[in-house]
């Protein structure tokens, strides 16, 4: 598929598959539409160009409704996390669950947000506001949120982008504890390689507005390819590629 | 008109202008078609009722009290040069009632409920929180934007009978402090040329700003785009595009009136 804007070309043939319970990872230096290709694939932006596939749905052909009902069963985690910053921690996860289901019990709502939160470890900042918690702890809601409706595609922008190491590392878990426990398909952006080798089935890299590789992370960076080998030199700058 | 002559009218400028008329007359009609398909969202809007409506009383009570005070401080030399001081409740509700009232009640607003409404849902746009209601299949234009701008549509007619009554309460404390005039007195003086389309008026200019606040507001909020920079541009835009065209409604308001008057 492709999309420009205005007379920009951002995704000039993108060519993806994610199968069923795999993470796929897509690498990219940043501006090179890696967020445009999520934001493709949850209908928050329309391609030129080409099909996206989610789920035997084709997108774009969807009426809002038959949209509403797919995104249901997509979790979307985002790059600065897009917590409600005018409700508390319970309410932002309880408030995908609320709007969706009016027939669900108040009780039933409390013992959702409670697991969700529990899952991510933050069961503690319940009534926290978001601005009072950090970086990485906004992620972990952010993906608490996007698990609250039990969807079986995720989808993850930048999840380590601005986070230390450690915290890096527990996101990474979180990820792959999320497809353990929940089978989800997941489709993660980011350019970060060590979290790619760590949570990634497949890696893929934007290059140009292209898709290359798609194989494992040794695959990837075993081309020869001048952009992927920079990419890995400044990632891993005591290693020699695989 | 020849090909080069139209590409030279056509400006990439009025190209803009005329995308952006469209896009405002789609927001707005998405608006109307919003009002009648459930679900409505009655919390939201009472809690947009109580923001902008209860938190807005004490800024509108103090500029009514005060306009109607000074308005009729200023007015009583002119009249009592005609020896026509048994006027001033007559002119200060005729004033009030026709204009002060409903427009200083739709500035006032405009000013706190517009930038308001304009900074927090411009700040929500950048900071991708109304896309991650639309990607968990909520409707942030239900959801946001009707609420606000039903609730706007309700509260300023509200607040601007409010604002009326506080004025001339203002007025009557001045006018009884001077004149020694009774309430019933100053009441059957003050309503005594007011008619019924004049009340009527009142009512139709307040839903016509109180609307025009909520839904100008809400688009360029909406809308916002530039990080912090343009959350400032959006609430600056909701407050100065609110009040000039509360001015354009107004005149066109006052020239239909008086036609039905029959000025």
């Amino acid at each position: 598929m492709k999309k420009s804007f205005g007379d920009r070309p951002i995704l000039r043939g993108v060519d993806l598959d994610v199968h069923r319970s795999e993470t796929v990872v897509v690498l990219g230096k940043s501006g090179t539409g890696k967020s445009v290709l999520t934001k493709t694939v949850v209908g928050l932006l329309r391609v030129d160009e080409g099909t996206v596939h989610v789920l035997g749905q084709e997108v774009g052909s969807l009426t809002v409704r038959q949209l509403d009902a797919l995104r249901v069963r997509i979790g979307y985690s985002f790059q600065h996390s897009a917590l409600y910053d005018s409700m508390t921690i319970a309410e932002n996860v309880a408030f995908p669950l609320v709007m969706n289901d009016k027939r669900v019990s108040r009780g039933e709502v409390a013992d959702r947000v409670d697991a969700a939160l529990e899952s991510v470890g933050l069961l503690h900042a319940k009534p926290q506001m978001p601005a009072e918690l950090s970086g990485g702890q906004q992620k972990r809601v952010g993906i608490a949120r996007a698990l609250i409706l039990e969807p079986e595609v995720m989808l993850y922008d930048e999840p380590t982008a601005g986070l230390d190491p450690l915290t890096c590392g527990e996101i990474n878990d979180l990820i792959v504890q999320v497809r353990e426990t929940h089978h989800t398909s997941a489709i993660v952006i980011t350019h970060d390689l060590a979290s790619a080798k760590h949570v990634g089935d497949r890696v893929a890299m934007l290059i140009d507005g292209r898709i290359l590789g798609g194989g494992t992370f040794d695959e990837l960076f075993a081309m020869d390819h001048p952009q992927v080998r920079s990419f890995y030199a400044y990632n891993f700058t005591d290693e020699a590629s695989p | 008109m020849p090909a080069a002559a139209s590409r030279a009218v056509i400006t990439p400028a009025v190209d803009r202008f005329a995308v952006g008329v469209y896009d405002f007359a789609s927001f707005t009609a998405r608006f109307f078609v919003e009002l009648v398909r459930p679900p409505w969202h009655p919390r939201a809007f009472v809690e947009q009722c109580m923001e902008i409506g209860v938190r807005s009383l004490p800024l509108i009570s103090l500029t009514a009290f005060v306009v109607g005070f000074v308005f009729t401080t200023q007015s009583r030399p002119s009249l009592a040069s005609f020896g026509a001081s048994s006027w001033l409740p007559s002119l200060i509700t005729i004033a009030i009632v026709r204009a002060l009232a409903p427009l200083v009640t739709a500035l006032i607003c405009s000013g706190r409920v517009g930038s308001h409404i304009g900074a927090e849902l411009g700040s929500m746009r950048v900071t991708e929180q109304i896309d991650a209601m639309e990607v968990s299949a909520i409707n942030p234009f239900k959801y946001l934007v009707f609420t606000r701008t039903l609730a706007t549509t309700f509260m300023i007619p509200t607040l601007t009978m409010f604002s009326g009554i506080v004025a001339m309460t203002g007025s009557f404390l001045n006018v009884a402090a001077h004149e020694r005039t009774s309430l019933p007195a100053y009441v059957w003086d003050g309503f005594d040329q007011i008619s019924f389309l004049d009340l009527w008026s009142l009512l139709v200019r307040a839903v016509v700003f109180g609307f025009t606040i909520g839904i100008i507001s809400c688009y360029q909020g909406y809308h916002a785009s530039g990080g912090t920079r343009g959350v400032g541009r959006a609430a600056n835009a909701a407050v100065v595009l609110s009040m000039f065209a509360i001015f354009i409604e107004e005149a066109l308001i006052v020239q239909v009136i008086g036609a039905l008057r029959g000025d």
